[in-house]
């Protein structure tokens, strides 16, 4: 395998023809052998900074693009090197599975038996043996993206791009893909960049991610970082589900207690603010007089391992509390909530300062 | 750089092209509109033959005009209830039934007025009258109205338009004017765009099927061609593009808006 | 399957699921075969039963021959090297026009730069023009007064023109054809898959094995397509020929001559049912061809 590169972007924006910016100045290093995840919302920039990745797109004047120590701002896509798969798939109709998968080594001019060999090699890593003669539209949804995985890693290219390869398939198929392109990062070890829009598939894949708004980096860090920590509202709401609990007032005591509808709340580092976050997993059901906060069951959301109750502490919106599934609250019932000052979070108040985070400057 | 010459090549290629295409059309313009060809623009420019044109063949044009409406009213009567039906067949009927349909046009409209000729050109009234062009006509142009208005169908997902509205208590009555007929407007426009053009332009069936009594445009235009100096010839094809050019533009306005639905 | 329900009681006893699933269908081919007859009876009326007695009058002997028209055309070398003409002579056309059209039409689909959609318009409003008009055009280029005629004059002394021949009906025809495969070519590549291309591009393929290996493949039913569209047309161009000059031999001339000149019916329709089903044969492959491949790419 060809040795892994970083990629570097300096100050890279898009700005599109009418004046839209697709992209605010970006700056971004991705480590050599790492996998980094974009995700946000459609429209939030993400594959507009894959495509400055591969070279499909330039950045706007000033922004640069670097592979190692090498500057390939000015390299079309088919002189970068890598290897890409396309949402759609994007195979070649008029090819057979091993003429796809054959296609970039036969422009690199390799020796046929070289094909051959890789051909039969790759074909074994996504598990398409005996498929080679098969006509495209004779495949399903998960064999042509497989078809699209061993094309792309055939050249062994220095960076595996990956534009939402799993969102054209139903949730199994996605799961077990997911699983599959996991396992076949850290076995290649490239580089990789991987867009997607699917929290549960940025979690599973990145070494770290990087969540995307408006056209910039709203937090770059670890799956853990991003979920514990989240740097704002937005990505605490993008990632997983999040409650907001409105703060009434706050207590003179030196417990520093923070009002809320239903109760009050001991959270000293928490001090000033006028939201307090909490994930719903992270709230625990506890007899009323141990509680925190109290409310009224409204509604119970069977999820088969959990359940959801939507509580009502006299707030704007019901508390989400993830619950265990085999115990039942019928609507009405009084219940007791615990959230202990650990769980409790807001984006302005780094809960305990852990590791410096690797802002982008954005 | 390379990208640059390249794109130059091609430019210059689709010019040239271009030029083919625009060249002759603008000196039959020209020549319609100059006092004399021969002499050229320095003779100056005149209406007086574009006058001419009208003193001598008005009346094919009002045909042409009156028969494109009539053509128009028939194929939406008879055209839009037949792409319904083709859309509620069965595949391979509704295939079949089409390409019936489609005869007229795939075969030379030289062969369609032979064979109405033959058969019905002893029923002199009827023959003499511009009904026996009208009926050429029809024939020509009913694929195209079925064609526009059932592929909007199609795209429409009007079966489960038509489901839903059931579902709802429509009777087939009021599903047909409630729910099909607002659903495919955009296609009966494209449609009749398409069958007036086609109409006033038609030569081939209608020169064949034609009579002293009922000439249409084309007829004309063949026939001031064959017969008149260059310049009426001319300043009878610009009277021809200023009617059928806006109903091109037209035909790709309705497109595009037929596009953005989807 | 509601339907059943609403059957008269007397039936239900009878109801099996045969039954149930028939009720409704039948009502609705019914509607769709109503909504079918008016068009089905001009049709057959107006076309169906007139052509038909075309097929067999082109089978009554020929008056110079004595057998069948039919025969006369496969035996008679004049009517055969008129339909070698005609037939080489639109093939040409096609070919031709393609290649133009396509190179132009790929390029007009996939560049953006000012002044594109005038271009677009001068390539594709001749759409709209009858043959008559295309002959006159034509006329306009390389008659006696032509374009050509004038240039060669001022230049050479001497008048050059090829409107009344061959040449000229090959011009006339391209002339037709060139806006009809460029609208084809750029829809097709508008519904070419982009990133088919930028696949290719990220396996390392120049601008050449881009076009060779994806575009020429993903748009090669619409330039079949629309080639054979171009064959049938120049094959039953009527227009453009009379305007040309009735001399010409080809198979639309012909056709005219023997009807108009000749009154002999029986080869007049014989010649048009063979013209018939070489172009519509012609239009099938072309209707084949851009309703199996097309758009099948995801």
């Amino acid at each position: 395998m060809s040795s892994s590169v970083s990629i570097t972007l300096n100050q890279c924006s898009r700005t599109f023809a009418g004046g839209n910016t697709a992209l605010q100045p970006l700056d971004l290093q991705v480590h050599a052998g790492e996998t980094l995840v974009l995700l946000g919302p459609s429209g939030c920039g993400k594959t507009t900074t894959l495509r400055i990745i591969s070279g499909l797109e330039s950045p706007d004047k000033g922004g640069q693009v670097q592979f190692g120590e090498r500057d390939v701002t000015a390299l079309p896509i088919e002189k970068r090197d890598v290897g890409m798969v396309f949402q759609n798939y994007a195979l070649f109709p008029n090819m057979s599975v091993a003429d796809n998968i054959a296609y970039g080594l036969k422009i690199q001019r390799l020796p046929r038996a070289e094909i051959a060999h890789r051909l039969d090699e790759v074909m074994r890593m996504v598990d398409l043996q005996g498929l080679g003669e098969r006509r495209i539209d004779a495949l399903s949804g998960g064999q042509k993206q497989r078809v699209a995985l061993a094309r792309a890693i055939a050249v062994r290219p220095k960076v595996l791009l990956f534009d939402e390869p799993l969102a054209a398939l139903d949730a199994k198929l996605r799961d077990r893909l997911r699983i599959e392109i996991g396992q076949l990062l850290r076995e290649l070890g490239t580089t990789a960049v991987y867009v997607t829009h699917d929290q549960d598939e940025a979690m599973a894949l990145g070494d770290r991610i990087a969540v995307m708004q408006a056209g910039r980096i709203a937090q770059l860090g670890s799956p853990q970082e991003i979920y514990h920590q989240p740097a704002n509202a937005f990505v605490a709401d993008f990632i997983g589900a999040v409650n907001c609990l409105d703060v009434i007032s706050t207590r003179a005591n030196a417990n520093g207690g923070l009002v809320v509808h239903g109760g009050e709340l001991r959270a000293s580092h928490l001090r000033g603010v006028s939201t307090v976050y909490c994930r719903p997993e992270d709230i625990q059901v506890v007899s009323v007089d141990q509680a925190d906060v109290t409310g009224k069951v409204v509604q119970s959301i069977f999820l088969g391992q959990t359940q959801r109750l939507m509580v009502d502490t006299g707030g704007a919106s019901p508390l989400q509390v993830e619950a265990p599934s085999r115990q039942r609250w019928p609507n009405g019932t009084a219940i007791g909530l615990a959230l202990p000052s650990s769980v409790l979070f807001h984006p302005d108040k780094p809960t305990p300062p852990v590791n410096a985070k690797e802002m982008a400057n954005g | 750089m390379k990208s640059r010459l390249r794109f130059t090549l091609q430019l210059s290629f689709t010019l040239l092209v271009c030029l083919f295409m625009i060249v002759p059309v603008a000196m039959s313009v020209m020549a319609g509109l100059t006092e004399n060809y021969f002499v050229g623009l320095e003779s100056g420019l005149t209406l007086r033959w574009v006058n001419e044109v009208w003193q001598l063949y008005a009346d094919t044009i009002w045909l042409s005009i009156k028969l494109a409406l009539a053509c128009l009213l028939i194929t939406i009567l008879i055209g839009v209830p037949a792409a319904y039906g083709l859309l509620r067949s069965r595949r391979r009927w509704a295939n079949a039934i089409e390409e019936l349909l489609l005869l007229p046009v795939a075969v030379p409209g030289l062969a369609t007025a032979l064979a109405l000729l033959l058969a019905y050109g002893s029923y002199r009234e009827f023959r003499g009258s511009w009904l026996f062009i009208l009926v050429g006509h029809v024939l020509f142009t009913l694929p195209f109205m079925v064609r526009a208005v059932l592929s909007v169908m199609q795209t429409a997902k009007l079966p489960q338009l038509e489901e839903a509205a059931a579902s709802l208590g429509a009777s087939f009555r009021q599903r047909f004017f409630g729910v099909v007929i607002p659903n495919c407007m955009s296609g009966i426009l494209a449609g009749a765009l398409m069958v007036v053009t086609l109409s006033i332009g038609e030569f081939n069936i209608t020169w064949m099927l034609h009579t002293p009594l009922t000439k249409t445009l084309p007829v004309g235009l063949a026939d001031s061609y064959a017969s008149m100096r260059l310049e009426i010839g001319s300043a009878y094809t610009l009277i021809f593009l200023v009617m059928v050019v806006p109903l091109l533009v037209a035909i790709q306005w309705a497109g595009r808006l037929t596009e953005q639905r989807r | 399957m509601t339907a059943a329900s609403r059957q008269p009681s007397g039936a239900a006893s009878y109801v099996n699921t045969h039954q149930i699933m028939v009720g409704p269908v039948r009502r609705k081919s019914l509607i769709a075969l109503f909504a079918l007859l008016p068009a089905l009876v001009v049709f057959c009326a107006f076309w169906l039963l007139p052509f038909s007695r075309l097929i067999m009058m082109g089978a009554e002997a020929d008056p110079s021959s004595g057998i069948s028209a039919y025969l006369t055309i496969l035996t008679h070398r004049q009517y055969l090297i008129s339909l070698a003409t005609t037939v080489g002579l639109s093939l040409v056309v096609s070919l031709v026009a393609v290649a133009i059209a396509g190179v132009a039409g790929f390029f007009l689909a996939r560049q953006r730069f000012f002044g594109k959609s005038i271009l677009v318009a001068i390539l594709t409003f001749p759409l709209a023009f009858p043959g008559v008009v295309v002959g006159f055009l034509v006329i306009m280029l390389g008659g006696r007064q032509g374009a050509l005629a004038q240039t060669s004059l001022w230049l050479f002394g001497e008048r050059w023109m090829f409107a009344y021949s061959l040449a000229g009906l090959f011009i006339g025809y391209l002339y037709f054809s060139i806006p009809r495969v460029i609208t084809t070519v750029m829809a097709a590549c508008d519904n070419l898959d982009q990133s088919l291309e930028e696949a290719a591009r990220s396996l390392g393929a120049n601008t050449w094995q881009v076009i060779k290996d994806v575009i020429v493949p993903g748009i090669a039913p619409a330039l079949l397509s629309t080639g054979a569209i171009c064959f049938a047309t120049s094959m039953g161009a009527f227009g453009t020929a009379f305007t040309l000059g009735t001399r010409l031999s080809i198979l639309p001339l012909n056709i005219y001559g023997e009807f108009t000149n000749y009154a002999n019916f029986a080869m007049a329709a014989a010649l048009s049912v063979v013209l018939g089903v070489i172009t519509w044969m012609a239009l099938s492959l072309a209707r084949r061809l851009a309703g199996g491949n097309l758009g099948a790419s995801v």
